[in-house]
């Protein structure tokens, strides 16, 4: 994924007086070619209005966004792709499930504006991958945090994005499920080809899925890095399983249930 | 209670039939109010939002008053609808429809407005990025998760339409079987000597309608959180 990402907004803060708080202003801009991409940075940096604007849920004053040479916004061309168009998935830190759907009819809902070609994956092949089988008659306020994150991966997975962000999808969640959903995360990457950005908090998370690093600090670019992130697991995945303790299993476990997934051929 | 007469019973019909109508034709217009009130900016929301609560500030006479301008035979609006459509509202049971629906047009705006601002635009932007166009989001998204606050509307209103009566006697007057509801005809008992027992009974009949209607609307609201829960 080539990610060209210019912008600039400045914020109108409610003003209090007597403090000098200024508007806070966000001018960043970026250009990487990652398979994975992680947002860094302090909260109140700028990290998920970033991922708003990918997604076309924000629009800054002025900027662009270019995603493998198509463009996505551009300001200055008055360019704006609706963000029912952008095929950009989005898992966000609370899950959004619709109340008022089941499990199956969230999972389904972007059937209909999936195109039906590209990659492979079915219900029923993401509902192996993401083990919620036993769910899909519920309603989500039935669902633990594990089990309604897991859902929300899976329902912008159906919808077949050209790329998937990510906004802490790992926050609301325990050690083991973190790992679980990190090492599903992680096949994503490899096994599938599915470009994405996340943002995230946690160094482990980062380590373990991010091919690229962008730090932004208060609306300002902080840093690019590269990491050595292969599609086999690398060192630094692998110390951070060491910490994060009972992965093993898991792993091996989401391995042997879904062989068949990796003759699905990945997007370029 | 005794068995009505012809004449009260033709009243109970008529109200349900006009308390039924008013509050069924008016929802999808007071949707399309409250959805631009809340979430369209536009030069004349705020005079549209006026004008929509005007019904709720006005004398009821008032408002039946514009609607004979507006409406009757003479009116600019009546006289086109005739002319073109064939439909004539004054003195008509259609009339009285309307006069009704417009006196509960605002309870139904603000139930239906509250419920709507109340709903997560974050879901609509989880539906956006799926793929959903914004018609698509309005219709499985914004709209399923206002219904509560449409029925609770659609009882107010339907309330509001069965115990209209200043604009509709104005608008329509009270013409047995035609326009002549149940308040419209107590109304018309009390000022009757000897028909003291027929606007005792009416009187009755409306409160138990209402009192049924606030128990379907409990119902229906309980119903609506078992299976929200």
């Amino acid at each position: 994924m080539q990610l060209d990402v210019q912008l600039r907004h400045g914020f109108v803060s409610r003003a209090r007086r007597g403090s000098d708080n200024a508007a806070f202003s966000l001018d960043v801009g970026f250009t990487v070619d990652a398979r994975a991409l992680a947002l860094v940075g302090p909260s109140g940096s700028g990290k998920t209005t970033i991922l708003n604007a990918i997604a076309g849920v924000f629009t800054p004053d002025q900027g662009h966004i270019r995603l493998d040479g198509m463009t996505l916004l551009d300001t200055a061309m008055k360019i704006n792709v609706r963000q029912s168009r952008r095929r950009i998935g989005y898992v966000f830190q609370d899950g959004r499930l619709f109340p008022h759907l089941t499990v199956r009819r969230n999972l389904l809902y972007g059937r209909w504006f999936a195109p039906r070609y590209e990659h492979g994956l079915g219900l029923d092949d993401i509902v192996a991958l993401l083990g919620i089988g036993h769910l899909m008659d519920r309603n989500p306020d039935a669902l633990s945090g594990g089990e309604k994150q897991r859902v929300a991966i899976g329902r912008a997975l159906l919808a077949k994005p050209r790329l998937l962000l990510m906004d802490e999808p790992l926050a609301a969640l325990d050690l083991e499920r973190r790992s679980q959903i990190l090492t599903l995360i992680e096949r994503l990457r490899d096994e599938v080809g599915l470009p994405m950005v996340l943002v995230s908090h946690d160094p482990g998370e980062v380590a373990r899925v991010a091919t690229s690093i962008v730090d932004i600090r208060h609306g300002r670019l902080g840093s690019i890095r590269s990491m050595p992130n292969a599609p086999s697991s690398t060192v630094a995945s692998e110390s951070a399983e060491i910490i994060h303790l009972p992965v093993g299993t898991h792993r091996s476990a989401h391995f042997r249930r879904s062989t068949e997934l990796r003759e699905v051929p990945g997007r370029p | 209670m005794e068995m009505l007469t012809p004449e009260e019973l033709s009243a109970l019909q008529l109200s349900l039939k006009v308390a039924f109508s008013a509050t069924l034709f008016s929802i999808p217009f007071a949707i399309a109010a409250a959805f631009a009130i809340s979430r369209l900016r536009f030069p004349g929301r705020s005079l549209l939002d006026s004008v929509v609560h005007l019904p709720l500030v006005l004398p009821p006479v008032v408002t039946g008053y514009l609607l004979l301008v507006t409406f009757g035979r003479r009116g600019p609006v009546g006289q086109l609808l005739e002319s073109q459509f064939g439909i004539v509202l004054s003195f008509r049971w259609t009339g009285a429809v309307l006069a009704a629906a417009i006196m509960g047009f605002p309870l139904l705006v603000r139930s239906v407005r509250l419920s709507l601002e109340a709903v997560d635009l974050r879901y609509e932007q989880a539906a956006g990025s799926l793929g959903a166009n914004p018609l698509w989001v309005f219709l499985t998204i914004t709209l399923p998760l206002t219904v509560p606050g449409i029925l609770a509307g659609a009882v107010l209103a339907f309330a509001k339409a069965l115990g209209e009566f200043g604009a509709t006697i104005t608008f329509v007057s009270a013409i047995p079987g035609e326009t002549r509801t149940i308040p419209v005809a107590i109304y018309g008992y009390v000022q009757t000597p000897g028909a003291d027992g027929s606007a005792m009974r009416l009187a009755l009949l409306a409160a138990l309608v209402s009192i049924l209607a606030l128990v379907v609307s409990e119902a229906m609201a309980r119903r609506m959180t078992l299976r929200d829960a």
